[in-house]
């Protein structure tokens, strides 16, 4: 008895601590939706009624709807790119004879340890004298070498998960290396890849420190916008388009979940350095 | 034991010939050797096993005759054709894998009919024969499931259909029957023994399971340490094993320590003072030498036990009661033996410390030299 | 000998050296373009313009103003790590014992925020602290303080906003650890005479160290080159390296000695790496959980 006593003094104290710690980490976020729809110039918890006067000065701003429609536009082929750049380098990583393995092993988590604010400066700097900056191209180079690891690590993560005896069936069954990869690898791995196309699709939507450098007057991202705001005027149009980021992130979370699963890849794993 | 090599007359399917060869192959990785130069060749329509502990270069051996790995040194032949560098799926091979890996995306069916798709084959008879073969496993009716919603025994099944469909000259095996549990496993063991029957197909069979091998094989090649230990069929192995290491892999034998009273070619009688001092006549299994070092090897059913008469002496130590049979462990001046006697022998129940005289047929004790 | 037919393929499904190096170009190129070559010219502009000189290396510690930056930036750092371990681990411990619904939506507490970009948490911040938000009129309300106080541009707003954007990062791989220890530890333990605090202390404590460390080392490394939250939540008298090296880019433009800043950073974040590489689980950033 004395020890039941003890588990539940003790443990009751842990665990209101940790829900405790749960709903910290919940709430500020969980409460900007309420507010977003409040009609008060200085967002009020709880707010004192409902209208959709943010939602619509969001969606009829000229400069919000291009800075969306930009970031959308990077954030799609960031994850098209960063996937297909990335698979074929885990491909090579784990079948192939890679020389100089480890320099490349290096380089995957390099974008993961070098602190996004060196990433950053270095890149505005190279990209200014390039004419990169505020191009298309130059955010998706960006945003593409910031998602690699993710990628590159969730699709490592499904081959070795796979069973390579599969594909040494296919070609026993006759099937070229090729016919091997199309129609047996790829179907047992696709769950990661798209896990890491949405991964990398959230890590470009949101991508603030490097977009805050290399945009330019005329073309920035989402996040740049939104760091002005914050910076200049707090108003609660920023609410509303808290609320639809965050609503299109927990989206491609719920996707990434139901693409994984039965095979458990990675529902939600791990966010990047973008906390810079 | 070591097939001709290279003859003009070895065309798949014709005579005696010799269907898969191996020829002085070598595989290193790093500094180890895991196939150390092994020769051997394979009939039409045999069914070989490779028999080893784990480590032995059995699978490997298997990877380079299936195109999944290359040798450093050697050359694979098939059907008289040399195809040492050609990729596996230009083999023509049929290959079952340890774990049934059956493609989980496709159904049963799907996964049969997917070699013959790789072969261009139309629709209609890809499916047709899809079904022939899953009938010929004895699965009709489950072609529209999915791997996973079949049991072990079932998936293997369909694991064989599906690398028999296309009528492949060879079948690889790689342990397929390692992940079954026992009686399932000995039920496929026929199963798959008549299915090979049934098509002809040339089976190699990679097994570390000697019973496996014993039941199965119509020759056996046993590995150890990247070389050919010998290569005979079960019978030959068993009874007249060439190197003391296959006499103790292959069954239960007792090793005595002797020494040689004189000289002997392999194969004649050989005299020999076993360790603790008595004498007995045993057959040479090498060439021995007077004074040389020998163990002689001696399966524990081929022991005799009298009780009385001259002879090598030992008592009772142990009885084992094993249902069919009754293991002795027996103490004589030499080491402990093992001796194996039937159920209602004249000898009953020996308790412990009763002696006997032990005997043998000279051709049952084989002198290896140490 | 022959030579092999295939100049791609090894074995079946093993691709040659050439192959493998083609698959891998395109990352290559990738990374060359923005991240190896940028870092190089950077590190470059410090040390060689206007030729080869340690001059803005000395700057960065001979000048009070950025010695104080520096300082700051580690003190924040270190505070931000420790209370994220405090917060953090006894969330990891329940969650590693619970099991099914519950673990599912511990996970999505965790998870959520770390997928949420910082801004919009930042910005979350920022609105809870302003004069007349929401921690303001709480803390009026219950008659704590008479008047709303200056909760952002403080230090204190600072280090509980990056706790909280950091915290994930702590949970994460402690839960995993946590999660790997065998239940039979503890019992062998209590049969053993210890007691709840003495099993902790002893057994479970011990054997997270791992998850400890790889957690701390993540936080404390993502806190030392944070950039957003505290630009927006912190003022003047918060700034932290990273604020300051935006500065000197895009009000100064003065690239040697940012250069020079960001390369006193990488070494700081290259020791740690060197010294805690063993316990830094990357993999654990994406495949668990």
């Amino acid at each position: 008895m004395r020890r039941r006593s003890e588990l539940t003094a003790g443990r009751l104290a842990a665990n209101a601590f940790a829900y405790g710690v749960a709903i910290f980490l919940l709430v500020p976020t969980a409460l900007i939706v309420p507010m977003s729809f409040g009609p008060d110039r200085y967002l009020k918890f709880p707010p004192s009624g409902f209208t959709l006067e943010w939602y619509s000065a969001y969606f009829s701003d000229r400069d919000w709807l291009d800075a969306t429609f930009f970031s959308l536009r990077i954030a799609v082929l960031t994850s098209i790119v960063a996937t297909v750049v990335g698979a074929l380098v885990s491909l090579a990583l784990v079948r192939g004879r890679l020389p100089g393995k480890p320099v490349f092993e290096l380089l995957v988590v390099g974008p993961v340890i070098v602190p996004n604010i060196a990433i950053a400066i270095a890149t505005y700097l190279v990209f200014d004298g390039l004419k990169l900056t505020g191009t298309t191209l130059g955010f998706v180079a960006a945003h593409t070498a910031l998602a690699m690891p993710f990628v590159v690590f969730t699709i490592l993560a499904s081959l070795h998960r796979y069973d390579a005896d599969l594909e040494r069936a296919a070609l026993s069954c006759g099937a070229s290396p090729l016919q091997a990869f199309t129609w047996v690898t790829l179907p047992q791995i696709l769950p990661g890849i798209v896990s890491a196309a949405l991964f990398a699709f959230i890590i470009s939507f949101d991508e603030p420190v490097i977009s805050f450098f290399i945009s330019d007057l005329d073309h920035r991202s989402l996040p740049r916008k939104m760091f002005e705001d914050i910076d200049y005027n707090v108003s609660p149009t920023l609410a509303a388009v808290a609320t639809v980021l965050t609503g299109l992130t927990v989206l491609a979370l719920v996707a990434g979940h139901f693409a994984g699963r039965g095979r458990q890849a990675s529902p939600g794993a791990r966010r990047p350095t973008s906390g810079n | 034991m070591r097939a001709a090599a290279g003859g003009a007359e070895l065309r798949t399917g014709t005579g005696n010939g010799e269907h898969v060869g191996v020829h002085e192959l070598v595989k290193r990785y790093g500094d180890v050797a895991a196939v150390d130069g092994v020769t051997f060749g394979v009939r039409t329509g045999e069914f070989l096993a490779l028999l080893g502990p784990s480590g032995s270069g059995k699978t490997t051996v298997l990877m380079n005759i299936a195109g999944f790995d290359f040798p450093d040194f050697g050359r694979i032949e098939i059907g008289g054709q040399d195809v040492t560098w050609t990729p596996s799926h230009k083999r023509n091979l049929g290959m079952v894998f340890q774990r049934y890996t059956l493609f989980p995306h496709m159904t049963v069916l799907d996964n049969i009919a997917f070699p013959l798709r790789m072969r261009k084959i139309g629709r209609a008879e890809r499916e047709e024969r899809a079904r022939v073969a899953l009938r010929t496993v004895r699965l009709e009716g489950y072609g529209e499931r999915k791997p996973a919603q079949l049991s072990g025994g079932q998936q293997q099944r369909v694991a064989m259909a599906r690398a028999v469909v296309y009528n492949p000259e060879v079948l690889l095996m790689d342990e397929p029957l390692s992940a079954l549990d026992k009686n399932l496993r000995e039920e496929m063991q026929i199963e798959i023994k008549h299915l090979q029957r049934e098509l002809g197909v040339t089976v190699i069979f990679v097994t570390h399971d000697q019973t496996e091998a014993l039941t199965m094989a119509d020759r056996i090649a046993v590995l150890d340490l990247g070389k050919l230990q010998q290569l005979d069929t079960p019978k030959a192995l068993y009874e007249q094993p060439t190197s003391a290491f296959v006499a103790g892999f292959i069954g239960e034998t007792n090793f005595w320590p002797a020494v040689a009273s004189g000289d002997a070619v392999a194969g004649s009688e050989l005299g020999v003072t076993l360790e603790g001092g008595e004498r007995a006549t045993v057959t040479a299994a090498d060439a021995i030498r007077g004074g040389q070092k020998v163990k002689v090897a001696i399966r524990p059913e081929n022991i005799r036990l009298s009780k009385d008469g001259a002879g090598v002496q030992a008592s009772v130590e142990e009885a084992i009661y094993a249902g069919s049979i009754t293991t002795l462990l027996l103490r004589s001046k030499g080491p402990t033996l093992r001796v194996r006697v039937g159920p209602d022998g004249a000898l009953g129940e020996p308790a412990p410390g009763t002696p006997f005289t032990l005997g043998w047929q000279t051709r049952h004790a084989r002198a290896y030299a140490a | 000998m022959k030579a092999r037919p295939s100049r791609f393929m090894l074995g079946g499904r093993t691709y040659s050296p050439a192959a493998s190096l083609l698959l891998a170009t395109p990352f290559l190129l990738v990374l060359m373009l923005a991240f190896l070559l940028p870092l190089g010219m950077l590190l470059r502009e410090s040390l060689f313009v206007p030729s080869f000189t340690v001059e803005h290396y000395r700057r960065v510690f001979d000048e009070p103003v950025y010695l104080r930056v520096m300082y700051r930036t580690i003190r924040i750092s270190a505070l931000v790590t420790l209370i994220s371990l405090l917060l953090g681990y006894p969330l990891a411990a329940m969650m590693a014992r619970t099991r099914g619904l519950m673990l599912n939506l511990l996970l999505v507490a965790v998870l959520l925020p770390l997928w949420t970009s910082v801004l919009v948490r930042t910005y979350a911040w920022l609105v809870l602290l302003q004069r007349n938000g929401v921690v303001n009129d709480l803390l009026t309300g219950l008659g704590i303080v008479d008047a709303p106080m200056q909760l952002l541009r403080t230090e204190g707003a600072v280090v509980l906003a990056m706790s909280h954007v950091l915290l994930p990062f702590v949970v994460l791989p402690l839960y995993a650890t946590l999660r790997a220890i065998p239940d039979d530890y503890a019992r062998a333990a209590r049969m053993l005479g210890a007691n709840g605090f003495a099993v902790f202390r002893h057994v479970t404590l011990p054997l997270s160290m791992p998850g400890i460390t790889s957690g701390c080392v993540m936080v404390f490394l993502l806190a030392l080159g944070f950039f957003v939250t505290p630009a927006l939540i912190g003022g003047p008298q918060q700034m932290m390296l990273a604020t300051l090296v935006q500065q000197q880019v895009t009000e100064l433009l003065n690239w040697p000695f940012a250069g020079a800043i960001i390369g006193v950073l990488l070494l700081a974040v290259l020791g740690l790496m060197i010294v805690f590489h063993r316990v830094i689980r990357l993999d654990r950033f994406v495949g668990q959980a």
